[in-house]
């Protein structure tokens, strides 16, 4: 869990350079950002295959530690394994097997790990796609109005709240809604319900209704989740704006006659989307462990659940195949946050 | 003007004087951000019951073999907080709880500071391939998500204490490494810096005498706030089952919580106060972070 | 006739956590049309301050005490719409280090142009030719207009500033060291396009600098201020080549001047710093380090007397009409 990025970030001095030739600066950049990530994708494919060598002794044996084996079960884990193979032999096959989409067959399954996260992805999209959209509008805002009053109630109390929140495990969070939400307590009755995506009366999973009832099971995860993301974006926007409003060209703009609301407005909040941009995209991996936690406290089936269930088996190709999945999301949603910064912010890309 | 009779100080004394009323101004300063003191108030508060544990809850009262208590019992006299799933007194776990999210928190924060700000000072000092190399690395780490990470290193390598510290570690410090080598960069670029290298110096005595403690009060506003993520993330994977079973610590207590349907049977007490205790440590480590943050660099103070 | 600006007892004082600091303790200062006048000091002695209350653009824990007019009209006490149109139509700022105080993520074209729209919402049809022709009066080409500011090297961009400054035609110009970021060759490049406009357009200058031959070399009168006084005034030249405060004395030959050989081995600066504007020191608040200070210094503050016609200085070793023969 990352605490606070702190804005402290040293600004080297940029060095003017006068390309006349417009654009060849954005090609540069786009490639250079994308060249970076799939260095970082070899990296994490890399990495995944070495996690589970780099036990001391034999890896069977630790990896089946707790469990009562049979011999024939720890041989044919050792095949499944491919052990009895050389290392370097061992490595290109899983290089292949990767870039086939082959992962293996899940242990608690017994089916392709590839199918069963295909299977499970879309809750997690759905989850986490609405609550982080929520939480930056909301968040983005909230942070925006602490930092144009500062020092009054309205800042005190949003960051604070903010603050509360941000200290919060997301997921004992969820726990407290299901308690007095779902569950019902004292004199709030029971509003949602209490795990699952769907009811189990649901005939037809395309009608309407079908989807009203899982709009229903997402509710409170998604208004946790919300409420998780939207303190560290509000503290973050709030921050960053409260440096740009500091700036010396703030004071140019007064100068010239701008109404005070209107350089607010239009110059200092406008920048202070791009430093608040760059250090969402930094925490991307909250967004990751979010999931997992909520989806596991109000057992959603998506590949948070997967994740924690696989856990107990331990269902390897499962969590080899997660670890891959959350780290290429990530990756990727890295790449289109950076290269949508440049968009933005034409110092990057000149 | 009149010459002093008094013995002239060595450099070192000199040194070590000017430390001390830096500290003393440091200090001076923090007092006056009323958030970082509370929090360093909760802080002593807490610590102290995590150190005086057997002094306010015998070690027999969180043995499951000697629990006393019914099952999932609501407050009363004997249990101020009521009792968990074994009989055990919540009040207890609580305070032994707070021994292992405290220890664990900080030896991680200690793996990682050490580790960022190693790596950090390198990659920011050393500007050839080996510095680049680990610039790279660092971005790596930092691109990957940390609790997917986490939950392969605690399967593969076990649950005990040391891992668990050991798997926050690795998750946390690449922020740090980043941080430190920002700083670095920006202490580096300054003339003194430059003036040494021309005299002579070397990258371990400059990196040593120079670039270090001017790097210090920012690793140290860092530490504070790493201390709070490593809090929380342990909370979290003991939560998912991924912490010594062995010791109870709060995001155990949880875990149990949510496993023996607390939840649905309204067991608030056992609910409640371990993640309220979480909150509160880790908004007070949060609330001193800042302040430090502030005291350290006078650009966030005051900005009218 | 009344001068362009008129700044009468200004007192600026910060109320602050720490108690109050009177950084502005009494100036007055006028600039004619036509005139170039620069206002020099070590940082600290409050020229900044005396700039920022010229559009009203001083902090808002700061007392204003005093008053400063532009054109006969009190600035501090201007309604929203006169103050607006105050604000670059009839006077305007170029600042210091043009990279932060212009907005890194919009063009400078833009920038150039927001003043002039806001000011005459109709002349968006003309605009563009006329930053061209701003651009052009710096000496840079039109085409610089598409830039941003990083692209631009430090020179250029304090010519953009320059080109803001004009955009509205203003006739009262407030520089706050505008040359202190450059290095010298192009320091003397910005100076003769700012001189060259000033005497071109008749505008009036105040120029804020520590650099006192800079000031010499542009300005007509300067002003020296210390500790939130000013303690020496006169023509440019005068003033620079023969100071009569101890501290104009120390300023002037803190800058070398090329071929004086004396200068090379003896380099003169003023020992200790300016003081705390919390903490001043009793009576003259340059005694302590006044290479000629007496035993009454400590006592009084000296007043300011005339040593000559339009040559005030604050210092009890001057007579008054001293340079009167």
């Amino acid at each position: 869990m990352s605490a606070p990025t702190s804005t402290l970030v040293a600004d080297a001095e940029i060095q003017p350079s006068r390309s006349e030739r417009r654009g060849s600066g954005t090609w540069r950049y786009v490639g250079s950002k994308v060249l970076g990530s799939l260095g970082a994708l070899l990296f994490v494919v890399v990495f995944n295959f070495f996690l589970f060598r780099v036990i001391p002794g034999d890896p069977v044996r630790t990896l089946a530690r707790n469990r009562l084996v049979s011999d024939k079960q720890v041989e044919e884990l050792t095949r499944t394994l491919g052990l009895e193979q050389p290392l370097p032999q061992q490595f290109l096959t899983y290089l292949k097997n990767t870039f086939t989409g082959e992962f293996g067959l899940s242990f608690r399954y017994r089916q392709p790990v590839g199918d069963i996260i295909i299977d499970r992805l879309w809750p997690t999209l759905l989850l986490v796609g609405t609550s982080t959209i929520l939480a930056a509008l909301i968040g983005v805002y909230l942070g925006m109005v602490s930092a144009w009053n500062r020092g009054k109630v309205v800042d005190n109390v949003s960051t604070g709240f903010s603050l509360t929140l941000y200290s919060m495990p997301e997921w004992w969070l969820g726990l407290v809604l299901l308690a007095v939400f779902a569950v019902g307590a004292g004199p709030i009755p029971s509003l949602f319900p209490t795990g699952g995506l769907h009811s189990t009366d649901i005939q037809d999973p395309n009608s309407f209704a079908a989807g009203l009832d899982t709009a229903w099971h997402l509710a409170l995860p998604v208004i946790t989740l919300t409420l998780a993301y939207l303190a560290e974006y509000s503290l973050i926007m709030r921050s960053s704006l409260l440096d740009e409003m500091g700036e010396d060209y703030i004071t140019t703009a007064r100068a010239k006659g701008l109404r005070d609301v209107y350089v607010r407005r239009r110059h200092a909040t406008r920048n202070a989307l791009l430093p608040t941009t760059t250090l969402v995209v930094l925490n991307l991996g909250f967004v990751v462990s979010g999931a997992i936690t909520i989806e596991t406290v109000f057992s959603i089936p998506g590949l948070g659940l997967l994740t924690t269930e696989a856990m107990d088996v331990p269902d390897y190709p499962v969590l080899q195949g997660a670890f891959l999945i959350f780290s290429a999301a990530v990756i990727f949603a890295n790449l289109i946050a950076n290269l949508a910064y440049s968009w933005l912010d034409p110092r990057v890309r000149t | 003007m009149t010459t002093t009779s008094k013995p002239a100080l060595t450099a070192r004394q000199v040194a070590w004087r000017r430390r001390r009323q830096s500290a003393g101004r440091t200090w001076a300063e923090f007092r006056r951000h009323r958030s970082g003191l509370v929090g360093l108030g909760v802080l002593v508060v807490f610590g102290l019951a995590a150190i005086c544990a057997p002094l306010l809850a015998s070690h027999e009262s969180i043995e499951v073999t000697k629990a006393t208590g019914g099952v999932l019992e609501a407050p009363s006299w004997d249990y101020p907080l009521g009792t968990d799933a074994d009989g055990r007194s919540v009040l207890a776990l609580l305070i032994w709880g707070s021994r292992v999210s405290l220890m664990v928190g900080l030896l991680a924060t200690a793996i990682s500071m050490l580790l960022g700000t190693l790596v950090g000072l390198a990659s920011g000092h050393y500007h050839n391939f080996f510095g680049k190399a680990l610039f790279r690395i660092t971005e790596w780490f930092l691109v990957v998500p940390w609790l997917p990470l986490a939950i392969v290193l605690s399967t593969v390598l076990g649950p005990s204490l040391l891992t668990v510290a050991f798997v926050i570690g690795i998750v946390s410090w690449p922020a740090t490494a980043l941080l430190i080598r920002a700083q670095t960069l920006s202490i580096e670029s300054r003339p003194y810096l430059e003036r040494a290298r021309a005299l002579g110096a070397g990258d371990w005595r400059q990196m040593r005498r120079h670039v270090l403690p001017n790097v210090m009060p920012m690793v140290f506003a860092n530490t504070t706030l790493t201390v709070a993520g490593a809090i929380l993330t342990e909370t979290t994977l003991a939560f998912l089952g991924l912490s010594d079973p062995l010791y109870v610590s709060w995001g155990s207590m949880l875990d149990e919580a949510f496993n023996v349907g607390a939840i649905t049977t309204g067991a608030w007490w056992f609910m409640l106060p371990p993640g309220i205790c979480v909150i509160v440590v880790v908004l007070a480590f949060t609330l001193i972070g800042q302040a430090l943050e502030e005291v350290y660099n006078p650009r966030l103070r005051e900005r009218a | 006739m009344s001068g362009l600006l008129e700044i009468e007892n200004l007192e600026v004082i910060y109320r602050t956590a720490g108690g109050e600091i009177p950084a502005v303790r009494g100036v007055d200062l006028t600039v004619d049309s036509g005139e170039s006048v620069g206002l020099a000091g070590e940082s600290g002695c409050g020229k900044t301050s005396v700039a920022s209350t010229i559009l009203r653009l001083q902090p808002s824990n700061a007392t204003i005490r005093g008053s400063v007019r532009v054109g006969g009209k009190d600035v501090q006490t201007l309604g929203w719409s006169g103050l607006r149109a105050l604000r670059w139509g009839e006077a305007a700022m170029v600042f210091q280090g043009a990279l932060h105080s212009l907005n890194p993520v919009q063009r400078v074209g833009d920038q150039i142009a927001e003043p002039i729209l806001l000011h005459d919402p109709s002349a968006q049809g003309t605009v563009k030719s006329r930053i061209g022709e701003l651009l052009e009066q710096v000496g840079l080409p039109a085409a610089r207009a598409r830039a941003y500011p990083h692209q631009l090297s430090g020179g250029q961009r304090q010519r953009v500033m320059i080109a803001m400054a004009l955009a509205c035609r203003p006739e009262l110009i407030v520089a706050d060291e505008p040359t202190t970021a450059l290095d010298v060759m192009v320091q003397a490049q910005v100076l003769d396009v700012l001189s060259g406009l000033v005497g071109e357009l008749s505008l009036g200058l105040l120029m804020i600098s520590h650099d006192l031959s800079v000031l010499g070399a542009t300005c007509t009168r300067v002003a020296v201020m210390y500790a939130g006084r000013i303690v020496e005034e006169g023509p440019a030249t005068d003033v620079f080549e023969h100071p009569l405060h101890p501290y104009t004395g120390a300023l002037s030959a803190a800058f070398p001047r090329v071929g004086d050989r004396s200068a090379r081995y003896a380099p003169s600066g003023l020992p200790g710093d300016p003081p705390d504007p919390q903490e001043l020191p009793s009576g003259c608040t340059f005694h302590p380090r006044c290479p000629v200070a007496r035993e009454d210094c400590a006592d009084h503050d000296p007043p300011v007397r005339l040593a000559g016609p339009g040559r005030p200085v604050a210092c009890v070793l001057v007579e008054e009409g001293a340079l009167q023969p």
